[in-house]
């Protein structure tokens, strides 16, 4: 249970990150909070070369309000989420999200940008951020370009990420004040990882439905067809789930078609 | 230590004192703490994130020993259970240990005082099924937990009582 051998930097200015994270004369890794990446290093799942530690870069420390979106650095902890204190166009929507994710002596050293680039189907960012429609600025020593969430995620532990590339923001579009929100998963024990979680995001004002299934073995399942919420997520939404992963199982189609009822019945509250 | 590879100085402050060593990147704080600093307080369970024995305090917030590198804590302040001798919160929580039953085998304790601390500090109004929820990270395989919330519940009430 101890990593294998490493080489560390920790870099204070982004340029210098991106420069350590385009080497390609080993394995290189960014690695922010290490509370999932630290658990892999442990059981030698991952065995880098070099690690670059980019919780040292101010740009990807702060949270800002840009009209109406929140910007998000990558490297935010999701206690400081948790705890409130920034400008929340999103109406507590994050600082609920944040509050599940495992254990607070977890969530002191998580990051969001390190939970949605480690793209672990279960994870609460993952399904939260696709539901919530945000989009991710990722930065490279070739420059920064903007990625939707939906696109980001390509399977289980599966990016968009280029080689050397780090997500730098996550940019999450505010709720109007009609908006509803509703966030549900199933784990056997408190903080454990979701077996199945769902996230509703009923947005009238700006024309949005959407419902997204996770925890789902691969990426986010997204439905915006306004008749799975009508349904309440029986009928249409059992229909879309048949021709995916979770269909070919019963026990995946009736945890996950539970999270959903239940996510939707917590947005129509 | 020496023999490592890629050994870096690293400055940190541990229990107050001020610490220069040389540190292998891979070295997670709990083995660092343990095994060059010599402060067996701190317990490894699992050694993945998940028992929550090896819990310490890293500028005051609860987090897992054995998943933070020690070269990742240059500059932080650290505190173990043996940093909390003098704490008079961690004092309180020891006393209602003992009284509760919140041990037997006393693996988990460690972990158990540090994120029981930061609970009381954080949510002193938390229901008995709060207590249960923001505890979950920390495993007891002896008491069955109950002693365990009793005495934080003790704790948060007497903190209540003396508020007035």
């Amino acid at each position: 249970m101890k990593a294998a051998s490493f080489d560390y930097e920790r870099p204070t200015a982004l340029p210098a990150a991106l420069g350590l994270l385009a080497r390609d004369d080993g394995v290189v890794r960014a690695i922010a909070g290490s509370q999932s990446l630290g658990p892999m290093l442990n059981l030698r799942l991952v065995q880098p070369d070099l690690l670059v530690d980019i919780t040292a870069v101010p740009d990807l420390l702060s949270i800002r309000e840009e009209a109406g979106t929140l910007v998000v650095g990558a490297c935010v902890t999701h206690a400081r989420l948790e705890d409130g204190g920034y400008p929340d166009p999103t109406r507590g929507v994050l600082a609920a999200v944040a509050g599940g994710i495992a254990y607070r002596a977890v969530r002191n050293r998580g990051t969001i940008g390190g939970s949605i680039a480690h793209a672990d189907p279960a994870a609460d960012w993952l399904v939260a951020a696709t539901a919530l429609g945000a989009e991710l600025v990722l930065a490279g020593t070739a420059g920064r370009r903007t990625l939707a969430m939906a696109a980001f995620v390509l399977g289980a532990f599966e990016t968009a990420l280029e080689p050397g590339e780090i997500i730098a923001e996550i940019r999450i579009p505010g709720l109007s004040a009609e908006a509803r929100w509703g966030y549900w998963k199933f784990c056997r024990k408190a903080g454990e990882f979701a077996q199945a979680s769902a996230a509703v995001l009923i947005d009238p004002s700006r024309g949005l439905t959407r419902c997204v299934i996770g925890a789902a073995s691969g990426k986010p399942i997204v439905m915006t067809d306004p008749a799975v919420l009508r349904e309440g997520g029986d009928g249409r939404a059992l229909e879309l789930l048949a021709d995916t992963a979770i269909g070919q199982d019963r026990y995946q189609l009736r945890t996950h078609s539970v999270a959903l009822r239940r996510a939707i019945a917590k947005a129509a509250a | 230590m020496s023999a490592e590879p890629h050994a870096r100085p690293v400055r940190l402050v541990v229990n107050g004192r001020e610490i220069a060593a040389d540190v292998a990147p891979r070295t997670h704080l709990a083995d660092f703490l343990r095994e060059q600093q010599l402060l067996t307080g701190t317990h490894l369970g699992c050694e993945h994130g998940v028992c929550g024995a090896c819990t310490i305090l890293i500028d005051g917030e609860p987090a897992r020993s054995c998943i933070t590198f020690a070269v990742a804590c240059e500059g932080r302040s650290v505190t173990t259970v043996e940093g909390l001798d003098d704490d008079e919160l961690a004092a309180e929580l020891r006393a209602a240990f003992t009284a509760e039953h919140g041990l037997q085998c006393g693996f988990c304790t460690p972990g158990m005082l540090v994120s029981a601390r930061d609970l009381v500090l954080r949510k002193l109004d938390a229901t008995d099924a709060a207590i249960r929820v923001e505890m979950s990270g920390n495993l007891c395989r002896c008491t069955g937990y109950v002693g365990i919330v009793n005495a934080i519940r003790r704790v948060m009430d007497a903190r209540k009582a003396k508020v007035g």
